[in-house]
């Protein structure tokens, strides 16, 4: 286990070596993910000079939401993303190459197509977070100060496993990639905004059955008092690190079947 | 003539082939409609003021037709230009006996159109399930709707042909395409209508050819446009004028001056 990060850590600073190389590229690629997501937060600022609130929720809280989504995206988009990648690498008939190294495939993937210009996401959102959680006039109560990391941690698990999952599917239908962004940068979008003004049938989706709620709007609520309309229980706050747990082992297994079941394109 | 009617046809043919892509792009453009459709009824909902004069209707259809425009006007672009450029394969382009400008811009007709009916169709017809959407009022908004759909493509193959060109320069023109995809996206109303930005972003998004493209079209598609239809038409030229002119401007300059690279 240490010697596997290790060997991550490595390859890793060797990834960021060679993308330094390519500065003004480096930094177009940067600014320009810090502008994709800064172009979100300025929607909903645009919105809120039309309207007083969404859904029965302030503007700081919005932003709260807008933070806690994006920055687990963010993350989960810097370490967990090069999964889909592997749809490439199987049609091009390279990806054998990682069954023949010794550390789990996830981590190899996740290494040799590491990116450091993906933290360009996180940094807008996590700015926002600082201050709309210190302007949101929140009781900070002990559980909720816990509860904060645990969630963003949580988050960027649950991003992760989704990505990893949409990613083992391509092992069956190269080419089914497309269809999985829908769900990783959709549900990103869609959860930047309070659950309840979507449709019963988007909230089916893309909140419980891929749980989604659980990364920003479940614990939000709790954490913000804010309005909920859809009842969420107080206790339920607790529960996005266990739902994230749950989410990994399905990862887990759904990436080990398509490994078992990957047959290579080249011959 | 006859020419660019086969290159067209054969560019609506080839992108045809790509199927599941097509399946996902519908899939996409259908969510992300749903998305922006119910956040825009969240505001209709909590608006005090009155929108602009758009009702909820118009809000909705807003978040579906601009999602066909965007198959429609190849708002996210088309590399391959640039590729051809970073490869140098751009040379076979630039001895072939026809424009190349207006090659490629025959070549973006056939894939817009195929895009326009396959993947920007089908969203709107899937947002008709759940939702009341507002159609052109009359047969003559339907013409002018065309003409401002043609426009605004080639507006989109303007913008798209510059961006491209840059690789002539800057070998990775990627992460400046990536931008000009990012201010289009926003100034051109795909994330939200125009109309709801303050008057300040209002007027900025105006002097910006992006408008023209998503908002214009939409707009005119709803029957909201405010003022005489002819007008819109006539900016909407405008800017093809420009950029065409730009485009034609970065060719010459380039293949006056640039080597192609493996030369």
């Amino acid at each position: 286990m240490a010697s596997n990060l290790r060997t991550y850590r490595i390859l890793v600073g060797a990834r960021i070596r060679s993308d330094w190389q390519y500065r003004v590229s480096f930094f177009f690629f940067l600014v320009s993910q810090t502008v994709v997501t800064a172009l979100d937060l300025a929607v909903i600022l645009v919105l809120f000079q039309v309207v007083p609130s969404l859904g029965g929720w302030s503007l700081e809280q919005v932003a709260v939401l807008y933070g806690i989504t994006t920055l687990a995206f963010g993350l989960g988009d810097l370490f967990i993303s090069q999964v889909e990648t592997a749809a490439r690498s199987i049609r091009e008939g390279t990806f054998d190459r990682y069954l023949l190294r010794p550390l789990p495939t996830v981590l190899q993937i996740s290494a040799s197509e590491f990116a450091l210009r993906r933290i360009g996401r996180s940094i807008p959102a996590a700015v926002v977070l600082v201050i709309a959680l210190s302007s949101a006039g929140v009781d900070w109560t002990p559980d909720r100060i816990l509860l904060l990391p645990l969630t963003v941690i949580s988050g960027t698990v649950i991003f992760g496993a989704v990505w990893v999952v949409t990613s083992a599917i391509s092992f069956w239908a190269v080419g089914a990639q497309e269809v999985a962004n829908t769900f990783t940068y959709g549900g990103s979008f869609a959860h930047q905004y309070p659950l309840h003004i979507y449709g019963r049938w988007v909230r089916t989706i893309l909140g419980w059955i891929i749980p989604m709620a659980f990364v920003a709007y479940v614990p939000t609520v709790h954490l913000l008092n804010a309005a909920n309309p859809l009842g969420i229980p107080t206790w339920m706050a607790i529960t996005p690190p266990f739902v994230a747990l749950a989410s990994a082992l399905v990862a887990r297994a759904v990436w080990a079947a398509a490994i078992r079941n990957y047959q290579s394109t080249g011959s | 003539m006859r020419l660019w009617f086969e290159v067209a046809r054969r560019s609506f043919r080839r992108w045809s082939t790509y199927r599941l892509a097509t399946v996902a792009g519908v899939i996409t453009n259908t969510v992300f409609g749903y998305l922006r459709a119910y956040i825009l009824i969240a505001v209709a909902a909590a608006s005090t003021n009155d929108l602009a004069g758009w009702d909820q209707t118009d809000l909705v259809t807003f978040a579906f037709i601009t999602q066909a425009l965007l198959a429609g006007t190849g708002a996210f672009g088309e590399p391959e230009l640039a590729e051809r450029v970073r490869s140098g394969d751009v040379v076979v382009d630039l001895y072939r006996p026809a424009d190349m400008q207006l090659w490629w811009l025959a070549a973006w007709w056939g894939r817009a159109t195929y895009s326009l009916l396959a993947r920007g169709l089908p969203p709107v017809l899937l947002g008709a399930v759940a939702f009341d959407l507002a159609l052109p009022p009359d047969a003559a908004s339907w013409v002018a709707f065309a003409i401002s759909l043609v426009l605004a493509s080639t507006i989109g193959f303007g913008i798209r042909f510059c961006s491209n060109l840059t690789a002539f320069w800057l070998v990775d023109n990627r992460g400046l395409d990536q931008l000009v995809t990012l201010v289009l996206t926003f100034f051109g109303g795909l994330l939200l209508p125009v109309v709801l930005f303050p008057s300040w972003l209002e007027a900025i998004a105006w002097a910006l050819p992006f408008a023209a493209m998503i908002q214009l079209p939409a707009e005119i598609f709803m029957g909201v446009y405010d003022g005489p239809i002819i007008g819109a038409l006539a900016l909407q030229l405008a800017w093809v004028v420009i950029l065409f002119g730009l485009g034609r401007l970065m060719l010459t300059t380039a293949t006056r001056r640039v080597v192609i690279q493996g030369g």
